[in-house]
Order: structure tokens, then sequence, then C-alpha cells
């Protein structure tokens, strides 16, 4: 009888992937049911990247169901599987991978006891939404008939292993996201909409100071009530209204002692230079001496740096909180539930079983923002009315102040070129705050509050991330190219003046900023063109695939041989020499092309992007084309509105971005102070998917930030000749290295 | 006791004059589409329809919407027979959302564009949205919904 259960099917190599055998049994992952129900159990949450989406496209091939029937569970410790944080574009890899797996598996154990029912081997019958037939189709039975009798509670075994990838009819395909009807008929989606019986609305009281000690409590609205923890404050009202005005009365009569200083915005990457740090050696091919300089007829170096950047959601960070009988129920953002479990068990010492974290969808997150702080403070607050819920929303100040930033940095490269302009010599340090503050991440719980208190817990603390982990501040920081010796560190600087944490592609942005702006200044001084350039010291297919792609389409052997014949700049608009113009631009001095590229974290999707500017009086950034070879593409609609979304706030970032400190507070607390681009600023993105559906899957969420802010830099040099190497891109910026 | 006119019906809630409307739409009224984003009026998150123009809901006092005739995302398809608007469905075939947090904004602001019956062309439609923010840089796709649904 046909019940083999690898039905004759080949076994999985290599073990099974790595979240599946931390979470082994079936039944964590996958539930079928006997209404026709297939509900898919991933510890991977939604962050607007549309990952809910790309998983269920996966399960619904290898069980061969129609992606309809699929539901994608709630993310909540204690059930779901312990796949740590959603980051790192990693999901699609890490997820992808274990749920392809259960679900062969499954799809296995449905065919053996449909072959035990039918009278046939397991090989010989065939699925088709769930409905397994015999040849001819005179005989079947349903996953759903077959419910009760076929047991998932047992481990995975690698005994089958998943379909080819490319081999079934949902995955590969477009797929729309299952969340966004809700969302636009404007149903509940968020952990802001959430609303329970009873539920009280929590405000937090904040000091004017980055760092500070409470001193005397001012006075506020009767109806609020005033939890105070320290140097915590917050308020708890019936009414939500009414917590806004008690915190904003608060906030005018409270007395506050500064209690740290910070470096001002300007002088930040200075701070970074001088601050005492710990030494990466990431790439040491050499040591010293003269050797070095063989054959070396040119050198150069630069510094380039990045500011501290804000998260900036449109939604304030929010969760709702509850204590009932000494355990806590909490409902929130976050991006790790079993991080946040475990710290807010440490912080109240209570028993993790008696936490309970469920994940919401918030506002758009892209990285560690304040969504694991506000559950937190949710709680604090909550603990004073035991029994009922509280909801507690950031204002949009604790969310522009208060939310770690993305850390800057500062990164100084030099290069010896040959007599032929090739890279004989490579140097590069790159300096910064860590990525790594997430909950428990650096032994501290990383939660705001938690040092603020009477009696206070650890400080946050920010780590580097190591490189076998993709590297923090050393994320991208070994080019791909081929640069002759190199000697290559990072350097982490664990005082931080701000809280910074994960921001999407951590330290690759300034890393493939500086790298790409300097391959630029290098392919300049060679007189070669920035394409040409990069491609000759390229040694790997499929990053010159990407980068010929991008270029054909946007038009660039079309543009003439670059700076070097290139007309007057900034100053002077008079018509320049040179060739001809190009398609769709003009060759005086105001409008520029440039490329750039890199793989993410050398491992991941490879992306090449080339950006068009226009520089009058100020810089725009008039198209964008970016080409991405992610692997297979399973949901290519989701990967392009990824890699524009991608492009888009790099631009914004590269554009505009920087938080605003002085001598003690954090001053960009507002859209007029931290501005983003808006609707009449962001370009036209065009997104070229370099299919390669025989390679894995491949993250896209983060692959486009770094090259984008190189390709908007190189541009602005093509159009006015002047190499700005301190970001945002700002007329002060540019004016400033005009005066350089 | 205030009274209002919401999505066509005449709501009373128990709610001070100077209340902002956004807090009593999510909390009094159930409606959570329109969401709060700055308390400013600076990012259009809590846009709604205040007699067919879009206003911010956050800072709209309550005692100003005497008479007014209120709509917010949960109204937009009130009077469709598929229960979902051409602007909504617009939205959905060009997938314009990554987190969404901002689409209602952009629905009430995209809604009041086309009711003034004209069909805008790109510019327009970057124009009238320019004071609704996105983070996930949804832009280009929200641009293309809105011309989709206008040439409906």
């Amino acid at each position: 009888m046909g019940t083999d259960l690898a039905g004759g099917e080949p076994a999985l190599e290599g073990g099974l992937p790595e979240n599946l055998r931390r979470n082994p049994l079936l039944s964590t992952w996958l539930r079928i049911g006997g209404d026709g129900t297939v509900r898919v159990c991933a510890g991977k949450v939604e962050l607007g990247q549309g990952i809910r989406t790309a998983l269920a496209q996966l399960a619904a091939d290898e069980l061969d169901v129609a992606i309809g029937r699929v539901e994608m569970a709630e993310v909540a410790t204690p059930a779901s599987p312990d796949e740590g944080h959603t980051a790192g574009s990693k999901s699609i890899q890490d997820s992808g991978a274990a749920i392809r797996q259960v679900c062969a598996e499954a799809r296995q154990l449905f065919l053996a006891a449909a072959a035990e029912r039918l009278g046939l081997p397991a090989c010989e019958l065939t699925v088709s939404d769930g409905e397994i037939s015999v040849p001819g189709g005179s005989a079947s039975v349903s996953y759903w008939q077959l419910a009760q009798a076929v047991s998932l509670d047992r481990p995975a075994t690698g005994a089958v292993a998943p379909r080819p990838l490319g081999s079934g009819r949902v995955a590969g395909q477009s797929a729309p996201r299952i969340e966004l009807r809700d969302m636009l008929l404007g149903r509940p989606s968020f952990v802001h909409d959430l609303h329970l019986p009873g539920m009280l609305h929590g405000r937090i009281v904040r000091s004017p100071y980055a760092h500070a000690r409470l001193l005397h409590i001012g006075t506020c609205l009767s109806q609020a009530r005033v939890v105070r923890d320290g140097s915590f404050l917050g308020v708890i009202c019936a009414r939500e209204e009414h917590a806004v005005k008690a915190r904003n009365q608060l906030m005018e009569t409270t007395t506050w002692e500064c209690s740290g200083g910070l470096p001002r915005s300007q002088d930040v990457a200075q701070f970074l230079l001088k601050a005492p740090s710990v030494e990466d050696r990431l790439v040491v091919d050499h040591l010293a001496g003269d050797s070095v300089r063989a054959g070396v007829v040119r050198t150069h170096h630069a510094t380039y740096s990045r500011p501290f950047l804000a998260h900036a959601s449109i939604g304030p960070s929010c969760a709702v909180a509850c204590w009932r009988d000494g355990q806590l129920e909490v409902w929130c953002a976050s991006q790790g539930v079993y991080a946040l479990r475990s710290v807010l068990a440490e912080c109240f010492s209570v028993a993790e079983s008696n936490v309970v974290v469920h994940h919401i969808p918030g506002s758009g997150c892209y990285g560690h923002n304040g969504a694991d702080d506000v559950a937190y403070e949710a709680a604090l607050l909550a603990r004073e009315a035991p029994g009922t819920p509280v909801r507690l929303q950031w204002m949009r100040d604790d969310e522009l102040g208060r939310a770690p930033f993305g850390p800057a940095m500062v990164a100084v490269a030099s290069a010896g070129l040959g007599a032929d302009g090739d890279v004989l010599s490579f140097g590069y340090d790159v300096y910064g705050n860590g990525s790594g503050g997430r909950p428990g991440e650096g032994g501290s719980p990383n939660l705001h509050a938690a040092s603020r208190l009477a009696g206070p817990l650890a400080p946050p603390v920010a780590v580097d991330i190591p490189v076998e982990a993709g590297g923090g501040t050393s994320r991208n920081a070994i080019p791909l190219y081929r640069l002759g010796r190199r000697r290559i560190s990072s350097h982490w600087v664990s005082e931080m003046p701000v809280r910074t944490s994960a921001l999407r592609s951590l330290g690759a942005f300034c890393n493939v900023f500086a790298i790409e702006s300097f391959m630029d200044e290098l392919a300049a001084l060679a007189g070669a063109d920035p394409l040409e350039y990069r491609l000759r010291h390229l040694d790997d297919a499929r990053a010159a695939a990407v980068l010929r792609a991008a270029a054909d389409s946007a038009g660039w052997s079309g543009r003439g041989s670059g700076w070097a014949d290139r007309g007057p700049g900034w100053a002077d608009r008079s018509p320049g020499p040179g060739p001809g113009p190009g398609p769709g631009r003009r060759r005086d001095g105001e409008r520029g092309m440039g490329i750039a590229f890199a793989r993410y974290k050398n491992t991941s999707g490879y992306c090449a992007i080339v950006a068009e500017v226009e520089a009058v009086e100020r810089l725009r950034v008039l198209r964008v084309t970016a080409a991405v070879d992610v692997g297979f593409a399973v949901n290519p609609d989701g990967i392009d509105n990824q890699v524009t979304g991608g492009v888009i706030q790099a631009a914004s970032w590269t554009l505009a971005e920087s938080v605003v400190t002085d001598e003690e507070r954090v001053l960009s607390t507002g859209w007029d102070s931290y501005p983003i681009l808006r609707f009449a600023e962001v370009p036209p993105v065009h997104v070229i998917i370099v299919r390669n559906d025989g390679e894995p899957p491949l993250g896209a969420g983060e692959i486009a930030q770094g090259p984008t802010a190189a390709a908007i830099t190189n541009a602005l040099y093509d159009a006015i000749g002047v190499r700005v190497r301190h970001l945002p891109l700002t007329q002060d910026q540019i004016v400033a290295a005009i005066e350089e | 006791m205030v009274e209002l006119t919401v999505n066509g019906v005449r709501r009373s809630v128990e709610a001070e004059p100077d209340t902002p409307l956004l807090y009593v739409l999510r909390n009094d009224l159930g409606l959570t589409a329109t969401r709060f984003g700055c308390g400013a009026g600076l990012c259009g998150a809590c846009f709604v329809l205040v007699d067919s123009t879009p206003m911010a809901s956050c800072d709209l006092p309550l005692w100003s919407l005497t008479g007014a005739a209120i709509t917010t995302v949960e109204g937009l398809a009130a009077d469709e027979p598929n229960g979902i608007s051409a602007l909504q469905q617009a939205f959905l075939d060009e997938q314009a959302a990554q987190c969404g947090y901002c689409v209602s904004g952009m629905l009430i602001t995209a809604s009041a564009l086309l009711a003034r019956g004209q069909t805008p062309g790109e510019e327009e439609v970057r124009s009238a949205l320019d004071r609704n923010l996105c983070r996930c840089g949804t832009h280009n796709r929200i641009v293309r919904a809105v011309l989709r649904a206008a040439k409906r």
C-alpha cells in the first residue's frame, strides 16, 4: 500500500531550517480545519512590508490550496513559533523556509492518509485546492475530511523536501496584500484601533531635556490620575482628550533638572571620531610598509557622515496593557513578542508565564522604533489601574524625540590608484553608535522608561551587531569590488548622546553612501565612466547584471562621459562644452545622473540605482531607476512596492532629514522641524526585477537605502561638479561643500 | 451633549464642546479609520470631510461643527452597491499602501478632489495630496490610484 511517507519524493537535504529546528512541532506552524480553512502561524510580524501575503503564497503552493483559504494567525506568546525579531530582511528566507518545509510535510501526511482511504499509492494521487484525487478524479477525499484523522502534533522530520521554488502557481506571481481591503474600507487594522471594554487612556509627560530628573510635579485637570515612579510621569483618564489636555498642562507646570548633555547636531561627527570606540578589524590584507605603495601613482582620501535619523512613522507608537491577578497582557506592535515578554517579566519581576504579548500591526515600522517602549509604559500606567485595560498612544513629539534613532556615523576612506586608474589599495574606517538596542540586547531591557524609575533598571545600550549577523556599524563596510590590498575596520562608539537602535539597513546606509561616493570620486580621478569603473572592479556577474540593467533602462550611455568633459558648475549656468545632450537632460550644469550599487549585507539582495537630479535653486530628484536581483521573486508586485518605498524613504533621508540637537535637547520633534519628502517632491521610481528564479529568495525591503543616497549624491556631482560628503544634501551642506 | 451629523447620521455625544472631533469619532462613535498623527494638522492622517472640505480632525473642536456634514472613510462607500467606492477600489487595484496608516487621510483628500467634478492631472493630484504625509514611500501608487479613479 502507498503509505510510504515520502511518497517517492526526495528527502530534505542539509537539515531542517533553523527556525523549524527551534520550533519543531508541525502544529505550531499549521492548522488545517474541518471547515476548509488553512491557518498558518508564523512568528514573523506584518510591518507593512507584505510578509504575511508572501508567506501565505508559499504555504498555498506547498499545500496545493487556493491562497484565499490561507489565513495568517496573529503573532502572540506563547502559541506562535518563536522566530526572534522580524528584522534584517530575513523573514522570507527564514520563516519562508520553515513554512515551506512544514507545509510539505503536512501535505505528505495528508497524502498518506488519503492513500489509505483511496487504496492507491500516495505518489499516484493529485491535490487540487485541498482535494486529493485518484487519477481520472473518480474518487477523492479532502484535507478537511481528513483533518480529524491527521495529527500535526508531531515534529518535522525532513523526510520530504519542499517542491522547487517557482514550480507552484501562486508564489512567483504578484499577489494582492491580504490586509488591504479592510484598511481601505476603514475597518480596525492597527493596535491604535483596539478598543477593549472599560479601557482607559494614558499619556506620558516628558521633560524638555533629553536626559532629566523630575523635581516637582505640576498641576492638571482633576479628572486625570497622575502616575509617577521616579522621573517617569504619566496620566490616566477615562477620556482620551482629557489625557492629552492633562499631559499638556503637566508639561507646562512640572519642573525638571537636566541630567546629561548632548553634542549639538553639527558637532556629532567630531564627537564620534573623538569618543572611545571598540575596533572590529574586518579585513587586514596588509599591516604597513612600502609594499602597500608599490605601483600606486595617486592616492585619495575622503570623509563622509550621516546624522542621527528618526523612524518618523506617521502614527505615533501605541499599546494597550492590562494587569489582572498579577498577570500582564499587552497588545502592541513589537517586532519581537518573545524578547519583549522576557524583558517585561524581568522589569516587573514576574514569571514569563504571567506575561502575554500580542502583536497587532502598528504604523509603518522601519526598524526598532518606540513599539516596545510604549508597551512597557502602558504596562507601567496600567499597573495603577488593575483589572482595567489602559491604552497609551505617544504624541508626535514623543515619537520624533524619544523613540530610538538610527545611529549617526562617520566614514573615512582612502585609496591608492595605479597608473591605469585601478584601485591597488583601499583603507576604510567607519565610526558609529550601535544598532543593537532592542529589548534584551546587551543585557539591558532597553526600554525608555526603565532607567527613569525610582528604583532604576539598567540604562539602554546599543551593542554593535556582529558581522556574522550581518553587521551593524560594519554592515556593507566591505565593498564587493576588487580593490587590491584592503584594511577595513568598523569602530563601535558605545557612548550614546541619544539612544540609538536598528533603523532600516543599519550601517549599510552610511557605508554604501560613503563607498559608492568614493568609487565615483576615484572614477573621476581615473578619468573613467562611473559605470565602467565599477564594472571593471567587479567579479560578481549578478552585481554587473543589475548595474547594467539600471544603466540601460535609465539611458546612462546617452549621458556623455561624465564630469571630466562637463560644462561650468553651480555658479555659472551657461551651456558647457562636451558631447550633445543625452535623452531627457540638458548639459547646462543643472542636471546630472548618478549611479550606485550594493549587495545588501554582501549576502542578500542586489540593487543598483540610477538617479537623475536637477540642481538649480535647490536639489530635486527627477527620476530614479532601480534594478534588483532578489533571487526567486515570491511576490513581484510586493518587491516593487518595497523597493520603491525604500528608494523614496532613502531619498527623503538623503535630501532632508537630520535629528537636530542643542546641548540639552532634541529640537526636531515636529513635522516642521523634522521634514520628510512630500508628494510634490517624490520622484517617479522605476523598478526592474532582474529575474533569477533559480536562486533562493532574498529580502528586498532594505536593499535600496544605501545605493539611493550615493546615486543622488553622485548625480549632484555630475550636475554641478560639487562633491557633498555630509548628509543630508541641504542647501547649507551644498554651499559648505562649494566653499570647501 | 453635542449634536453631530456623521456619515449622514445624526449623533449626540457626551463630550465637552472644545473636544477635538478625532477623539469623539474614534472613542464615542467607534469610527477608527480616522487616526491620530501629529495633533497639529500637519500630516493628514486624521483628515475628514467637513461639508466636502478635507480638514484635520485632531484640532477641530466640536463647537465649530454645528450644522456641518462630516464624512469619514467609513462613510465613503455608503451608497455603493458593492460596499466599496470607485476610489477605494482603485487603491486596491493599485495596491496603493504599505503600512496603510496614512491611507484614510489620503482617501479623504482624494475624494474631495474627485468630487470637484473635473478630471485632475498628475500635477493636480500631487498638489492636492501635498498636505498628506506618507512615510513608507507609497506616494506614486497613491497618485496612480487617484488618477485611475478619476478616469472612471
